[in-house]
This record gives C-alpha cells, sequence and structure tokens, in this order.
C-alpha cells in the first residue's frame, strides 16, 4: 500500500531522515516508534503531500505521492501531531466542514465513525477549543476517518496521554484495523510497539530495524538478566564498571543487565555478593525497550 | 525545631464554578524526597501545582511549600523553587550561556555566582562546545538535561518537573532519573509528574490522583501490594478506571 524508496530530507543542512526504506502492506498496523527527533514526523509529512522529500521516491497505493497528490490528498487520513481542527467550531461544525470539504456528508460515511464519535455526541454542540484532551483526540481521529480513507496516518496521538486514554486510544486502532484499514502511527512509547503488526524503530533520522514486535524481540542476541530488590540502582555503577557487563540499565524497580556471553555470569554474581547484594540474576525476555536500548548503543557504538 | 516538611498539603481545594479540580488532598513530601504525582489527564494534577507553585490561589485548604504559605508568600516560594515542564522550561533563541545568565539574574544571583554555576553546568554535562549555540539548535536529550540544570540552577529547596521526559529517547530518559537521584541527594526535594509507569518505580513516594482527589499514596511497594498488582501500570490502570 505505501512504500518509501530511498528517502531523504534535510532542513537548513541538517538531516532529519536519511536513505529510508519502508514498505507497509494494505490492512496492516505499522508503528513507527522512536524519540522525539528521529525524523517520524518528516517521513508523515512527506508521505501526505505536506512536504517535498529531497531525494527518493514515495509511492501510495502504486502512486507517486509528488505527481499524484490530489489522489493521496483525497484517500489519506491524517491526524498531525498538534491538534489541528477549528477550536472556534463546535465538534459537529468541525466533522461536517471536514465532510463537506471531501465532498461527502456525515450521514454517508457515519458508520465508519459511529463507535469513536457515539462518546462525542452528548457534546456535540460543544466548541471543540472547550473539549478535554482525551475528547479532542476522538474528535480528531473522527474527522480524519469521515471521508473514508484508504490510510489513516496519526501522528503521536498518543504523546502527553495518561495510561488509561492511550489504552483506549489503541482500543479504537485495533478495532480500525479490523475494519481492514491501513494505518500508521507514530509513537515515543516503546510499549506501545506490541500492539502493531510490523514496526520501524527509528532514531536520529534512521532505521534501526523492521519487524514483527516478536520478531524484534527474538533478534536481541545477547543474554539479558534482571537484578531485582529495594534500592537496587545503587548497583549501576559497579555493573558499568565490570567488563563482562554490556550495558546496566534501570528498569522500573529493577535493572537489566546484558552480558558478552552467559559463562559471564558467575563471575558478576561474585562481585555482586562482594557488593552486598543478595538475590540471584534472574534470565528475562527482552521488552521492545530493551532491543531499542540495545539498538541505540549499537548504532552509537 | 523540627526541619520542615518540603510541601505540606491540608484539604487543599480549588473550585472553577461549580466543578471540584481538586478536591481536598491531603498529603506531605520530606526534603530531598522523590515524590511522583501521578493521575489521568484532567484529574486535577496541574491545578494541584499550579497551587503549589504560587500560581493559582486555593478555594479552601492549607498549605506550605519550602516552609513558605501558598496564600501569602507566593514570591518567597517562586525563590525557593524551581520549574521544568516538557513545553516550557528554555528560550530557544537564546544561547546555552544566555539562558543560564537569564534565568540565574531572574532569581537574583550574582554575576560571578552566575559564571561559577554556568562553568559547573557546562562541564558537568559535557557541553563545552555547544555554550554559544542557541538551544533550538541542540539535540532533544541535551535540551531536557539543560534544562533541568537550568531549573536547579538558583539551588532551589525544591523542583517541579511536569512530565519532564516525554518523547526523549530511553537512555536519555534514565540519564534523566539518575540526574534527579544526584541533586535529591544533596537535599533538593523533586516533585515529578509522568506518563511513564516504569519512571513512577522511580520515585520514594508517589500519589495518584483521581477525579481531584488522592485516591493512593504510598511507596510504589505498597502501591502495588495494596492494589494486588505485579507493575505500577496496572496500579495505575486499577484506579483510574474504578472511576469512569
Amino acid at each position: 500500500m505505501i512504500e518509501f524508496r530511498h528517502i531523504s530530507k534535510s532542513f537548513a543542512g541538517t538531516a532529519a531522515v536519511q536513505d529510508i526504506n519502508l514498505s507497509v502492506g494494505e490492512g496492516e498496523l505499522f508503528g513507527l516508534i522512536g524519540p522525539d527527533g528521529a525524523g517520524k514526523s518528516t517521513l508523515f509529512r512527506m508521505l501526505v503531500t505536506l512536504l517535498l522529500p529531497d531525494e527518493g521516491e514515495i509511492a501510495f497505493n502504486g502512486r507517486n505521492v509528488v505527481d499524484d497528490y490530489t489522489y493521496v490528498r483525497s484517500h489519506v487520513g491524517y491526524m498531525p501531531g498538534t491538534f489541528a481542527l477549528y477550536q472556534d467550531l463546535s465538534v459537529e461544525e468541525n466533522l461536517h466542514f471536514f465532510a463537506t470539504l471531501f465532498g461527502t456528508s456525515i450521514q454517508d460515511n457515519y458508520h465508519l465513525i459511529e463507535g469513536i464519535y457515539k462518546q462525542l455526541e452528548p457534546f456535540k454542540k460543544r466548541r471543540a477549543g472547550a473539549l478535554s484532551g482525551g475528547m479532542k483526540q476522538k474528535l480528531a481521529l473522527s474527522c480524519a476517518l469521515i471521508h473514508k480513507p484508504l490510510v489513516l496516518v496519526l501522528d503521536e496521538p498518543t504523546t502527553g496521554v495518561d495510561a488509561v486514554s492511550r489504552k483506549e486510544f489503541w482500543e479504537m486502532l485495533q478495532k480500525l484495523r479490523e475494519d481492514g484499514l491501513t494505518i500508521l502511527v507514530s509513537t515515543a512509547y516503546m510499549d506501545e510497539a506490541t500492539l502493531c503488526d510490523r514496526v520501524a524503530l527509528i532514531q536520529k533520522g534512521r532505521i534501526l530495524r523492521v519487524d514483527t514486535p516478536q520478531g524484534i524481540v527474538a533478534r536481541f542476541g545477547k543474554p539479558l538478566y534482571r537484578l531485582s530488590g529495594a534500592g537496587v540502582q545503587r548497583f549501576l555503577p559497579l555493573l558499568r564498571a565490570l567488563p563482562q557487563v554490556h550495558s546496566a540499565q534501570p528498569f522500573g524497580d529493577s535493572v537489566h543487565i546484558t552480558l558478552g556471553d552467559e559463562e559471564q555470569m558467575d563471575e558478576v554474581v561474585q562481585q555482586l555478593r562482594k557488593a552486598g547484594y543478595k538475590d540471584g540474576l534472574q534470565p528475562v525476555t527482552p521488552g521492545i525497550e530493551d532491543c531499542f536500548i540495545d539498538l541505540m548503543l549499537e548504532a552509537n557504538a | 525545631m523540627p526541619e520542615p516538611l518540603a510541601i505540606e498539603a491540608q484539604e487543599l481545594t480549588k473550585k472553577f464554578g461549580d466543578f471540584t479540580a481538586v478536591d481536598r488532598i491531603t498529603f506531605t513530601v520530606k526534603k530531598g524526597e522523590i515524590f511522583g504525582f501521578l493521575g489521568a489527564n484532567g484529574a486535577g494534577k496541574t491545578t494541584a501545582m499550579r497551587m503549589l507553585i504560587g500560581l493559582l490561589h486555593p478555594t479552601s485548604g492549607q498549605a506550605r511549600v519550602a516552609g513558605y504559605d501558598i496564600y501569602h508568600d507566593t514570591e518567597k516560594i517562586k525563590h525557593n523553587i524551581g520549574y521544568m515542564s516538557q513545553r516550557f522550561s528554555l528560550y530557544n533563541d537564546l544561547t546555552v550561556w544566555e539562558n543560564m545568565e537569564l534565568f540565574g539574574g531572574i532569581y537574583g544571583m550574582r554575576d560571578s555566582e552566575i559564571k561559577q554555576k554556568a562553568d559547573e553546568v557546562i562541564e558537568k554535562l559535557g557541553i563545552g562546545r555547544l555554550k554559544n549555540r542557541q538551544v533550538k539548535h541542540l539535540p532533544l536529550g541535551f535540551k531536557q538535561k539543560l534544562a533541568f540544570s537550568v531549573a536547579i540552577f538558583h539551588e532551589p529547596q525544591i523542583v517541579f518537573l511536569d512530565e519532564p521526559t516525554g518523547g526523549v529517547d530511553p537512555i536519555v530518559r534514565r540519564q534523566f532519573w539518575e540526574m534527579i537521584y544526584e541533586e535529591a541527594e544533596r537535599g533538593i526535594t523533586a516533585f515529578v509528574t509522568t506518563h511513564y509507569m516504569d519512571e513512577a518505580e522511580y520515585c520514594n513516594r508517589l500519589s495518584i490522583m483521581v477525579d481531584g482527589q488522592i485516591k493512593a499514596l504510598g511507596t510504589p511497594g505498597e502501591l502495588k501490594q495494596e492494589l494486588n498488582s505485579k507493575n505500577m501500570d496496572e496500579v495505575f490502570l486499577k484506579l483510574a478506571r474504578q472511576q469512569s
């Protein structure tokens, strides 16, 4: 459905994205996972024809996005990172406006947004500017869907959103995907990667890896262990000074360490015992965040 | 005289018309503690925080911040706290050095003090070659670490951090927390909001607000036990979903 081929873009001499190759299949829920400044928004803005690439091509349903920009615009639903609806229009007026803009009506495509819009209907006369964050997000999603797009492009829809609302938003996306929509979504929250069919991990304008979330985890090549217990963070300096330890990072109430190989575990445990650590090292399955950190360290090395 | 608590709030309340944004919250934060202030969007965190930093007058209740009363001593509070948020912290058009001069000046530091402190920050962050660079050209990770250093530039008793790590990469996020720990060891109290539940685990104690009220208060371990949850994510979902 979408293909980025050797895409590069610079702003004032600073490369925002470099030689990006990516393809997204029809009906896929594809995640672009990376911190701010990784180039996620730049990629999306080139795809939705708001920005021209310096190099490379993007195909949207078989058409070149630069030559056929009108086709792309009428078949993509785009939700930018900042709230971009009309704050002075009511909920209903915003939706009506976007429907009219694309030559359709709320009635014609109501079924597409029903599940999401229903929760907003009690407030349909309220100005968009006066909505809560969660409701603004639902309205923006409704407006991006009302013209029945082939592809939905969502730029960091969950940034600054609390854990509960994030979960609800992803439940909405899962439903839209089941209805056959192709969805591209970007996020800086690593834990959201597991909710996508496939993800690209991106940092500093380059793709670190593209795979299914399970595939990313499976390719984590190093033995990973967890230290736990109250105040376990105090062992970080010691761990980082040990030659056997490849990396040591705090993870919530534990510390995760990677070793060169499993044989080195005994030596590390001995050193920890001397420093007063009582528990053992438990092997753990890496999460996406472990993988991202590992790939970052590799890329920076 | 016993050492005063960093923050002491008693039945603190804020109403906007007939809407109660903050509903009788009571809690204390000890000196040098890292206190997590969690809650869903719209739960009242920002309103509560604005009262504590002297930007908003409470409807009722009492609170003392850095030993000063939030009704009468708001100017003194402002001198004794630092503040950093993801949205606002540094002036993008000023250089690294100019930002430190500006904030040092605002807090009434002498030029010689500013210079000495600015040199320390630059050395600590290893950004000597960037000191005359406009802040907008800095990588985000540096910017956030610099913003934190500037927020505590005048050696405040308490630093308020409002979602300080949103959007930063997982390594910088962890380096940022190590900076908070270091400052806490030196005695600075940190009052932090975050949407990252793993970061909630890095706090000494935390509170969770739901619909204007504090619904849970304790160490991460206590809260997990109380709500029979294996991690903070679960604790948060259980509490916040209860209501809606």
